[in-house]
């Protein structure tokens, strides 16, 4: 139940289409409360329609019944609940409208037992029109002339990227800014993929775990360009040390975005990709164009020497490093598959050593952190993109939250690839355990994990394992080459940490380095 | 700087809509100090004004995170702004016989109305703005307060103001 909604997340993020799941009333819709706050969290179009009982019964405690609009209302864009088999196409044309316009978001149907067995004759309902639901794309050119300005200006700029490019899928207009103008660029969690990874201009992930380079740049740059991000914590560290010395445009088509947790100097309302489209223009209309693409040599070679110094880095020696698998991972796949993670180190080790290159690639709950996400997720992805790989990278502890998800695999015949980092450990809060709490590891040692291998084979599923460095490439190989869901179990070092690490509430700047 | 601010949000008429903006307030920590509901003459439509409390910025979001509530029709923030603003408070306070010709003198100087009496208490009906109100407490005060029943403030832009 609650798997049907990470799948149809899946789904969305893989197509960019709004997923669609369905679950009966009571307990079924109960449990879609997390993955609609999963998907509200990252604004992914979902439309979930879930069973409730007859409608003369409302109210008065009946068999399954659930105040589901009540309970889904914090975390749904929008929900309805249909009191009429009249209202029905019209409500169902409504959520799909409100759940992929503007910033994008989940929308719940509730539909009570007469209402779903009810009989009406179909007309087409009218294109829908909204009069207090109106978001703006085309943003004001005057702004955006401001932000051409800055660029001109700006001596040490940086472009950073979030979630809102890869959901109005703005990357090609967004690689012809950075390319043009000779920005550097990073991004959250959300905007992996949102610029090509291998490119030299590309600075890695910013925040908590983000790249030396990347934090180090945002901390001294003098000119922000952010597009589609909503500057979490995660991301800004200690919010009155965040890129001090910049000024700050923000795009994007939700205004609450803007001003929430950081002040910026230049707030643009609009669609991501529209808004870099017409950037984009104004910038070839300049007459002294010529130089831009050379601009800031020093800027770029200070960002060289961040690179070159102090790298991401692991030391991989006779126990198996988990970067070292998803490194090979990206080789062997070249960075063509689609990858889902669950949540912890497995999730921040993908966003570190895969590299994205497309929106749709990396599918992972960021918002709301939700372990057994990934699974579903990679399910749902591989359901809408069949001819693709599709692997979901996971923790030993998240992978057990959702593993029913198999004989679905099974089921539908998706083969999907799960690549285990097997540390017997819940290791990101055994990480900060360690870091933080003097290594007073509470409740985050597995003192029993399943043998993963027979239980793939319970499912009729393929698993392998690797136990040595050298066992990797190997087992990885085989796994990919499999045309049905296969587990692959790697034990890898108990207590790796992820690095870089900024410790919650200081300034990003400020990293712990391995 | 915290400070408080009349809202007056226009809004379809569908059920779940006053739930979504408590729902609002309470999930962000907003506070709603008043808060009034009712149909406006437009059948479908209906005005909620709200006291709310809070620095410019927490504000601006109170105002953005409304506005982007699908059946929110509009957001008009009074606060600084030429308005009319009423609130009806019902007061029920004790009123010895000793005491009842200085509370009709107050009653009085306040256009207010006593609405309901016993040989032991008076319910006072008053309509006004928050500083009539709070000046009108503090005078009866004295007396002892039994009960209070308030509407909380309604609010209407000045037609002045709009046409300058
Ligand atoms: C449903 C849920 N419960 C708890 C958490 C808190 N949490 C975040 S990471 C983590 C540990 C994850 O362990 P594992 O899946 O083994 O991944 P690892 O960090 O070891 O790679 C936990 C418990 C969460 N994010 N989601
Ligand atoms: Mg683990």
């Amino acid at each position: 139940m609650n798997r049907a909604g990470h799948a149809g997340d899946g789904y969305a993020r893989a197509t960019g289409k709004p997923g669609v799941c369905i679950v009966t009333s009571g307990p079924g819709a109960t449990n879609m409360v997390t993955p609609l706050a999963t998907a509200q969290m990252d604004s992914i179009p979902l439309v979930c329609l879930s069973g409730q009982v007859a409608t003369k019964v409302i109210g008065n405690d009946a068999f399954q019944e659930a105040d589901v609009t009540g309970i889904t209302r914090p975390c749904t864009k929008w929900n309805y609940l249909v009191k009429d088999v009249k209202d029905l196409a019209k409500t169902i044309k409504e959520a799909f409208h409100i759940a992929r316009s503007g910033r994008p978001g989940p929308v719940l149907i509730d539909l009570p037992k007469d209402v779903s067995i009810g009989k009406t004759v179909f007309k087409e309902p009218d294109d829908v029109v909204l009069r207090s639901y109106n978001p703006t794309y085309v943003p004001n050119r005057k702004q955006l002339q401001k932000v051409v300005d800055l660029i001109k200006k700006a001596e040490k700029p940086v472009i950073f990227i979030g979630g809102g490019v890869i959901l109005s899928r703005a990357h090609k207009e967004l690689t012809e800014l950075a390319r043009k103008t000779n920005i550097p660029v990073t991004g959250t969690l959300m905007g992996l993929g949102g610029y090509p990874a291998p490119d030299p201009l590309w600075l890695g992930m910013l925040g908590m775990h983000g790249t030396y380079r990347a934090n180090m740049s945002v901390s001294e740059c003098d000119l922000m360009i952010a597009v589609g991000v909503r500057f979490d914590d995660r991301v800004t560290g200690k919010t009155d040390e965040f890129a001090t010395n910049a000024k700050i445009v923000q795009i994007d088509i939700d205004p609450t975005s803007i001003q929430k947790n950081i002040q910026v100097d230049l707030p643009v309302v609009g669609d991501c990709k529209i808004s870099l489209e017409i950037l984009n223009q104004m910038i070839d209309q300049e007459e002294d164009m010529d130089d831009f693409a050379s601009r800031h040599p020093d800027w770029l070679k200070r960002i060289d020497e961040w690179k070159r110094t102090t790298p991401l880095a692991y030391d991989q020696k006779d126990v198996i490093k988990p970067q070292f698998v998803i490194e090979k991972l990206y080789e062997l796949t070249k960075g063509d598959a689609i990858i889902t993670t669950e949540v912890g180190q497995n999730q921040m080790w993908t966003a570190q050593y895969y590299h994205f290159s497309e929106p749709g690639r990396f599918i992972s709950s960021g918002g709301l952190g939700t372990m057994g996400f990934g699974l579903p997720a990679a399910v749902g992805a591989q359901a809408a993109m069949p001819g693709k790989t599709v692997v979901d990278i996971a923790g030993d502890g998240s992978i057990q939250m959702n593993i029913q998800e198999m004989a679905t695999a099974i089921q539908y015949h998706l083969p999907v690839k799960i690549v285990i980092l097997n540390n017997g450990f819940l290791g990101m809060v055994r990480q900060w355990q360690q870091l933080f709490y003097d290594k007073c590891y509470s409740s985050t040692k597995f003192q029993h994990t399943p043998d993963f291998v027979k239980l793939a084979e319970a499912y009729g599923a393929v698993g392998l394992r690797a136990t040595k460095p050298e066992e990797v490439e190997k087992v990885l190989k085989e796994g990919l080459a499999c045309d049905r869901a296969v587990i692959m179990d790697f034990r890898v070092e108990p207590e790796e940490c992820v690095y870089p690490m900024v410790p919650a509430g200081a300034p990003i700047s400020k990293m712990l380095l391995v | 700087m915290t400070k408080k601010h009349i809202l007056s949000i226009l809004v379809d008429n569908e059920p779940g809509v006053l739930s979504r903006i408590a729902g609002l307030f309470s999930g962000r920590g907003y506070n709603i100090e008043s808060l009034c509901v009712a149909e406006t003459a437009e059948p479908g439509e209906s005005r909620i004004t709200m006291v709310t409390a809070g620095d410019t910025l927490i504000l601006e979001q109170i105002k953005k995170q409304l506005n982007k509530l699908i059946n929110v029709i509009k957001v008009a923030d009074m606060t600084d702004q030429d308005f009319v603003e009423r609130e009806l408070v019902l007061i029920k306070i004790n009123a010895k016989a000793e005491h009842r010709a200085e509370i009709l003198r107050i009653v009085d100087i306040f256009r207010a109305q006593v609405v309901d009496v016993s040989p032991e208490h008076y319910t006072i009906s008053i309509t006004g703005d928050a500083d009539k109100i709070t000046a009108i407490f503090s005078l009866l005060k004295p007396f002892g307060i039994r009960e209070i029943t308030r509407t909380g403030s309604i609010a209407m832009f000045r037609e002045m103001k709009n046409k300058n």
